[in-house]
């Protein structure tokens, strides 16, 4: 998709007189068009700041993402601190607001900063140019400011730490020069930028930027916030989707100290699109947390059950297993499956089973406004900023430039907080209580009112020929669609988040089919932390496992035979248009050298392998276990290799592997969500444990020198780890375990 | 009656419902919100703080329980201004990834390692503080870094 972009570099004096540099330009990538805001092209505006040099020589960098601990807040500042030639112990980072504005005759709505939002590990790939561009305008108005100074052509002088040199060795401070910068023309056009041999800053391995306020405290995230006068509330929420209040006494409730008010909240129609809240509630309003969860304990509350009431995970498995005796929807379809599968010599058939899982970022959903008439002030940790505004206008009227939207760090997003359903809820309590509201959720809150990742059952058929050559493969999906009550169903093929019709081995076997199967179910779902990949890399890199063992094969010469020579394939969904084989095969090759493959090993241990193709990065695993006859599952070896472009900051990069990896083992062995009569029965961290120190092993990352250009990093060490760890268990054991999570299966 | 005790050095008076947990205390009253909430029940270790030196999970510490102790939160670990050997463990070792769980395992290691000055890794292992980032791996190279330097040693 090509958009010509019209770029826009805007100057300003900063309050303390300094110079200050934006830019706006069109919104663009499909990442972004799914999950972010959709706004008509970019026209001019005269405000914002990425660069702003203060005459003291501080030199402050604005950083515009979301950051939920994918480290953005110090990746996308050092883009800019590379080409504005300044050394990165100089910079200050400063956390951008939500950026919108109206420009233009008739005024439009233009984002002063380009995509905000944080999902799909699209902020280093939409930022890379963009920002680099920022530093370079920054640095070319410097030099024209030098130039000016001295009389000298700007082309003879060049720049170093802040500094601007003279042939002659003059130099100029970026501080001496930031306000006759300020007043010059933006250069026009595409800026040069280094060659990647010249980098001081990118490739660097930096700290998170923010490091010492997280250690001492000081940091803010969206639940640390707080405005004058607001009152703090939490929601006793229906337990069914659909369902509804029958009855509310809430006069204990009233009577405890610091309650101030009590009001119930609607949910969606039935049936209706989830744009809005999610479910349901009786709202308590309170001076305090304490006290408002005091209130909220005191209610009686009698609920009407919806539709779903009857809904459980074992009906809905059942339902699934039952789809598969009819014909799905056919996500993509090469030469006949179906013949290959009836002249096969071999056919290999199994079936794996994936269940709900919910985020459980470590901070709660929660949401600070402040209605104020015609203006509004959020304050929120949240990964779609964009969403949230066009929610909040929808429902109070306010125009979305005249909603502040303040972005604090998030204590984790996993794609929980691409949904904005916490705002709408601290929207409607705002509208009835008329005080700024800050509404706080508990983890029975988060546990029992998520988006979940979908529950699948995954059949996979494999055609062998008689040389034993895979020359069918079959990929069927019976889940709970991702996208469901969404008010853009028809633009969109609704298998999207469960079925990968792009993923390999498609466009590596002759006869191919991928097909969904829709299941039905209450329950609302969404994006989970690489949300296709992890749902499609088990099944699949399970079954190629199961076919190499059938056929005879070692796993790792099946997987780099069907790969095939190193090309690119069509990839229509996220992180496409291409998957490239060949660095599939490179991360696979990688993670089997580190883990030295092949090697003899003790009794009871095995080597699992996996790779996968996620959001334009390529990761695999090679894990090693121990399975005792007595005694528990161990991980003896973690290993990851990842190709994720050019690196920018390698430490932090590592640090995505490396944490990717552990959540992975977490929810490979332990997590699900269950349904029981329309209700979630988990309810906080013991029945959803995630994994404590003594089960994350050591992860060696290593992270492949790639010429091609960098994606990003936060979502691509996950998708491997369910099947390298399931491989592993088959090579250790002989066990092979189909269905997630594989803990409670070793136990018993 | 109110309840009287030392927060991060300074003496405080709380007047309020004395079944409040700690943490609610210290991050709506008190305004210190480096003590996170995570879950309520005392399982995740988010809201860790020191009471009379010793690790508790503030949001199941009543109130009621800490008249006339002394709570030490992430704010008051070291002077202001200055870092705790733990605190600069967690910058070297480049720990924090959303950050959130982070005051609560520095608090939870110092006191490991006030107990234990010379951790066995299976001490280290039975921390119980969760990460949902997954950034156990640097926790622990940090911790024996800190444990090393709080012995005068060099990491």
């Amino acid at each position: 998709m090509s958009i010509s972009r019209r770029e826009f570099l805007r100057v300003s004096l900063s309050a303390a007189g300094g110079l200050a540099v934006s830019l706006a330009w069109p919104h663009r990538g499909a990442a972004e068009e799914a999950m972010e805001m959709k706004l008509p092209p970019a026209v001019s505006e005269p405000l914002g700041a990425f660069v702003r040099i203060e005459p003291d020589g501080r030199i402050v960098i604005g950083a515009r993402g979301c950051e939920i601990g994918q480290g953005v807040r110090t990746s996308l500042p050092m883009l800019i601190a590379e080409e504005l030639d300044v050394p990165w112990s100089a910079v200050t980072v400063e956390q951008l607001d939500y950026g919108l504005a109206e420009s233009g005759t008739p005024p439009k709505l233009v984002s002063r900063y380009g995509a905000q939002g944080a999902g799909g590990s699209t902020s280093i790939r939409d930022g890379f140019d963009e920002l680099r561009q920022v530093g370079a305008r920054a640095r070319s108005l410097l030099v024209q400011a030098a130039a000016a100074e001295w009389h000298a052509p700007a082309e003879q002088l060049r720049t170093h730490d802040a500094l601007v040199f003279h042939p002659d060795g003059r130099t100029l401070r970026y501080a001496e020069l930031a306000r006759r910068a300020a007043t010059l023309a933006p250069p026009a056009g595409k800026l040069p930028v280094k060659d990647k041999a010249a980098y001081r800053v990118i490739g660097q391995r930096v700290r998170v930027v923010d490091g010492r306020d997280i250690v001492t405290g000081a940091a803010q995230y969206g639940i640390d916030s707080a405005v004058p006068g607001a009152l703090t509330a939490v929601i006793a929420r229906c337990p069914y989707v659909d369902g509804a209040i029958a009855k509310v006494d809430d006069a204990q409730a009233r009577r405890i100290p610091g309650v101030r008010q009590v009001m119930t909240i609607d949910g969606p129609r039935p049936g209706a699109p989830f744009d809005r809240n999610l479910k349901a509630g009786v709202a308590v309003l309170a001076e305090d947390f304490w006290s408002a969860e005091r209130g909220r304990r005191a209610l009686h509350v009698t609920w009407t059950p919806g539709p779903g009431a009857q809904d459980s995970s074992s009906a809905l498995e059942q339902r699934a297993l039952a789809a598969f005796d009819q014909p799905g929807k056919i996500a993509r379809q090469d030469g006949d499956f179906d013949a290959a599968r009836r002249t096969a010599a071999r056919v290999i058939e199994y079936t794996y089973i994936e269940p709900f899982l919910a985020h459980a970022t470590m901070e709660p959903p929660n949401a600070l406004i402040d209605l104020r008439g015609n203006r509004a002030l959020l304050i929120a940790s949240l990964q779609s900023p964009g969403g949230a505004s066009r929610m909040v206008s929808a429902m109070t009227g306010i125009v979305r430039s005249d909603i502040e939207i303040k972005l604090p760090r998030s204590g984790g997003g996993f794609g929980r907080r691409l949904e904005n359903d916490f705002v709408a809820e601290a929207v409607l309590i705002a509208q009835k209580a008329r005080v700024p509201v800050k509404l706080v959720w508990t983890r029975e809150d988060d546990l029992q009112n998520d988006f979940y990742r979908p529950f699948g059952v995954h059949r996979l058929t494999a055609a062998l020929d008689p040389s034993g050559k895979m020359n069918g493969w079959a990929h069927r999906v019976a889940a709970t669609a991702r996208k469901y009550r969404a008010a853009d169903m028809e633009d969109d093929p609704h298998w999207i988040g469960c079925v990968d019709p792009d993923g390999i081995p498609a466009g590596c076997v002759e006869n191919y089919l991928a097909e969904f199967l829709p299941v039905d179910c209450s329950i609302a779902r969404g994006w989970w932390h690489s949300p296709l990949p992890t749902f499609s890399a088990f099944p699949v890199e399970s079954f190629l496992d199961e076919v190499a063992v059938a056929a005879s094969q070692d796993p790792l010469a099946l997987r780099l035979a069907l790969l095939g020579a190193p090309r690119e394939l069509d990839y229509r969904d996220h992180g496409g248009p291409k998957v490239h084989t060949g660095r599939i095969a490179g991360v696979l090759r990688e993670a089997a050298r580190r883990i030295d493959y092949g090697r003899k090993l003790p009794p009871r241990h095995g080597i699992g392998l996996a790779s996968h193709f996620t959001h334009g990065g390529y990761a695999a695993h090679a894990i090693e276990v121990a399975m005792p006859e007595q005694g528990e599952l161990s991980v003896v070896r973690c290993v990851c290799a990842a190709d994720i472009g050019e690196v920018v900051n390698p430490l932090g990069a590592e640090a995505q592997f490396m944490g990717a990896t552990v959540c992975g083992i977490s929810a490979a062995l332990n997590l699900q969500i269950t349904v029981r009569e329309g209700r979630i029965e988990q309810a906080n961290f013991p029945d959803y444990p995630l994994l404590r120190m003594a089960g994350a092993p050591e992860v060696e990352v290593f992270l492949i020198d790639s010429p091609f250009p960098p994606v990003g990093a936060g979502e691509m060490g996950i998708p491997p780890v369910a099947p390298a760890l399931a491989n592993a268990i088959y090579a250790a054991s002989g066990r092979r375990l189909r269905r997630l999570p594989l803990g409670a299966q070793l136990k018993g | 009656m109110a309840i009287e005790l030392t927060v991060n050095g300074k003496p405080v008076s709380f007047a309020g419902e004395p079944s409040m947990p700690l943490l609610w205390y210290l991050r709506d009253h008190a305004r210190l919100t480096g003590t996170k909430f995570g879950c309520g029940i005392g399982y995740c270790g988010a809201c860790t703080v020191h009471v009379d030196g010793t690790a508790r999970r503030a949001c199941v510490t009543p109130m009621s329980t800490v008249a006339g102790h002394s709570v030490t939160t992430i704010e008051g670990l070291a002077p202001a201004g200055t870092l705790h050997p733990v605190q600069q463990a967690w910058l070297d070792e480049d720990v924090p990834q959303c950050g959130y769980c982070q005051a609560g395992q520095i608090m939870t290691a110092v006191d490991l390692l006030r107990r234990k000055p010379a951790p066995t890794d299976q001490d280290i292992a039975e921390l119980t503080g969760l990460c949902r980032c997954g950034t156990y791996p640097r926790i622990r190279k940090a911790i024996r870094r800190a444990a090393l330097a709080l012995r005068g040693e060099h990491a």
